[in-house]
């Protein structure tokens, strides 16, 4: 956490001074988020979303806590507690618009913040853990997100709430068991409803708590940066304030155009009419998918139509659900190339940019729209070339792979090569 | 001119910027900055704290009306209004007669029964059945209730006496019963609220 170049906090006041005998709340601060970190100079907007999902997480906390002084986790008025907030409660609409849409934009700050660690290869040693936590927090995400969403009680929570937890009836003889024992039943109800509702309020708690070791875990090596090349000294880095708080402050605010730009126009544009029918078990919608981001996951589910010898196919997808993210764990180790940054690697470049980024940009797509044809044989091709990506494309290139002279530092590849050797 | 060996140092990189009378514009950028930042928090912070104050549903429970057809002199009934009792009392002449007899400049909240009524309707005390002390509601208003010393109300929690007007007489209670806003909407019904 301290690196020698990094400048030392220093009490201004008694009081300070006093304090940080005691309890060093300043000198926590000045080192983790003050002129006390130093942080590469050369930081593009891609490491920008660290920080704003940070702020969605809080944004979805605050509107969370207040939307629950207001909802009833029951089967029998949850739908009409929603209601009761969108027309009664003073704002009602806008803090629960704003949960809704906040949800979406924590997944994509959280998506590109991941897309950054894929191409510049944050997720490479000594970082390891990082990425590792990284990953525990998006799965932590996506459940809190799924559970979230079943709250409402409308046709999509309730039918959400059955599909996913039947995913769980695919494992081989204690599926149904385990399906029965999530839900409290044989379908979703109130007790699935209220134990979802428990969990919901937990996890972000949870979140936050691995989002501190994910920080503190990065305050180690610190941060990486587009070149790839470690820091090599106190001239390779700026404070991280007021630099980076600055960049951080105006990237908040105009991120924040966006949301309230969502909020107030548009807010149902990237929600499903149906949930504004109420829970019915005997009907279900007819198009039924989740929300957007987990189309790439709902793809990969409904890829697999067949069975493969003796493993039926709904148990393949499943796995094959499952493992789409897990191989994430084992990404480091993986991708053995020594260097960092996509930009002098230009084999895992065009990898990159031309199999993984469009293969999963099909996959939303796919996972969104109706289970026919040519989508089915979209999912079928892009799930297989994700999985390749992965487990045979990244082994291989890195031991076949060229790449490109590095920098000899950070801030040669900013400034350029000192004067005397040029001339 | 920068080069690879110098190093950014922390603070404002706009030292060098001439002063004019001690300001430098970035003073100015910062405190416009921040300033535009705050008032966006305190726009932000204003319906996230006044979410709690009472919802559409519960003002919408702000008037009831009451058939009072059925009260009999010297009886009283307590309904609800905005989820407090309220008590409506169809005095008898006596208990008319004992409220008027009382000189008012002795008591702790001095009001006389016609203050605390309507004229021409004298007879219906109509209060908030919530003791002006603690929020208890006193007894007296249903049949065989302790009516107190003063033979109006009595709120046992902590002693508070009331008369037949609802005035207090004794005991902790600061204040008179409550009267709320009501009005007849013809002999036999009330509008409270």
């Amino acid at each position: 956490m301290s690196f020698p170049w990094a400048q030392q906090y220093k009490p201004t006041t008694e009081f300070g001074q006093w304090m940080d005998d005691r309890l060093p709340v300043g000198r926590l601060i000045y080192n983790s988020l003050g002129a006390g970190y130093p942080t590469p100079r050369n930081l593009n907007y891609m490491w920008n979303f660290g920080s704003l999902a940070g702020l969605f997480l809080v944004i979805q906390i605050v509107t969370g806590i207040i939307l629950a002084m207001h909802y009833a986790a029951n089967a029998n008025i949850a739908f009409d507690s929603v209601e009761h907030i969108m027309r009664d409660v003073n704002s009602g609409w806008m803090i629960r618009y704003a949960h809704a849409n906040g949800a979406s934009f924590f997944f994509i700050a959280i998506y590109l913040h991941i897309g950054r660690g894929l191409y510049y290869g944050s997720y490479k040693a000594p970082r390891e853990m990082i990425w590792l936590l990284g990953v525990v927090i998006y799965l932590l995400a996506m459940a809190t997100a799924f559970m979230g969403y079943v709250l409402p009680w409308g046709q999509m929570s309730f039918w959400g709430a059955k599909v996913i937890t039947g995913l769980f009836e695919a494992i081989p003889l204690v599926g149904k068991p385990i399906q029965e024992l999530l839900l409290g039943g044989f379908a979703p109800d109130n007790a699935a409803l209220n134990r979802f509702f428990s969990l919901h309020y937990l996890l972000p708690f949870v979140i936050a708590g691995v989002i501190i070791m994910h920080i503190w875990a990065l305050h180690i090596p610190g941060s990486n940066n587009p070149t790839g090349v470690s820091v090599k000294g106190k001239q390779d880095t700026v404070p991280f304030h007021p630099f980076y708080t600055a960049k951080d402050g105006w990237f908040v605010g105009l991120a924040l155009i966006f949301f309230t730009a969502m909020l107030f126009f548009m807010p149902n544009a990237l929600g499903h009419a149906d949930n504004y029918i109420p829970a019915n078990p005997l009907s279900t919608p007819a198009h039924i998918v989740p929300e957007w981001y987990f189309w790439p996951w709902y793809a990969i589910l409904r890829a697999f139509t067949f069975d493969f010898f003796f493993v039926p196919a709904k148990l393949l997808g499943v796995l094959a659900m499952f493992s789409a993210i897990l191989v994430w764990f084992f990404l480091p180790w993986l991708d053995r190339s020594p260097v960092r940054s996509g930009d002098y690697r230009p084999r895992f470049k065009k990898f990159f940019w031309f199999g993984l980024v469009p293969c999963i940009v099909i996959l939303g797509i796919c996972g969104g729209a109706p289970a026919e044809e040519p989508y089915v044989m979209l999912s079928q091709l892009a799930s297989a070339y994700y999985f390749a990506h992965f487990l045979i494309v990244l082994p291989l290139l890195s031991r076949i792979e060229k790449p490109a002279p590095l920098p000899n530092s950070i801030t040669e590849a900013v400034i350029g090569k000192p004067l005397q050797q040029a001339s | 001119m920068a080069s690879i060996d110098t190093a950014v140092e922390s603070g404002d990189p706009a030292v060098s910027e001439p002063e004019i009378g001690g300001v430098r514009r970035r003073d100015f950028i910062n405190i416009a900055a921040v300033s535009f930042a705050g008032v966006g928090v305190v726009a932000t912070v204003f319906p996230l704290v006044n979410q709690m104050n009472p919802s559409a549903d519960v003002l919408a429970l702000s008037s009831i009306e009451v058939d009072i057809s059925g009260i009999e002199s010297g009886q009283a009934i307590k309904t609800s209004w905005r989820k407090q009792p309220i008590f409506i009392r169809n005095l008898t002449a006596p208990e008319i007669e004992a409220a008027n007899k009382v000189d008012i400049s002795g008591l702790r909240d001095p009001e006389t029964l016609a203050d605390r009524t309507q004229p021409g309707k004298e007879n219906w005390l109509i209060t908030l059945g919530v003791c002006t002390h603690l929020g208890c509601v006193p007894l007296g208003a249903a049949q065989g209730e302790v009516k107190g010393e003063y033979d109006g109300y009595f709120c046992p929690c902590h002693g508070s006496h009331y008369d037949t007007a609802g005035r207090t007489r004794k005991g902790p209670a600061p204040t008179n019963l409550e009267v709320p806003e009501y009005s007849f909407l013809s002999d036999t019904v009330v509008k409270i609220g």
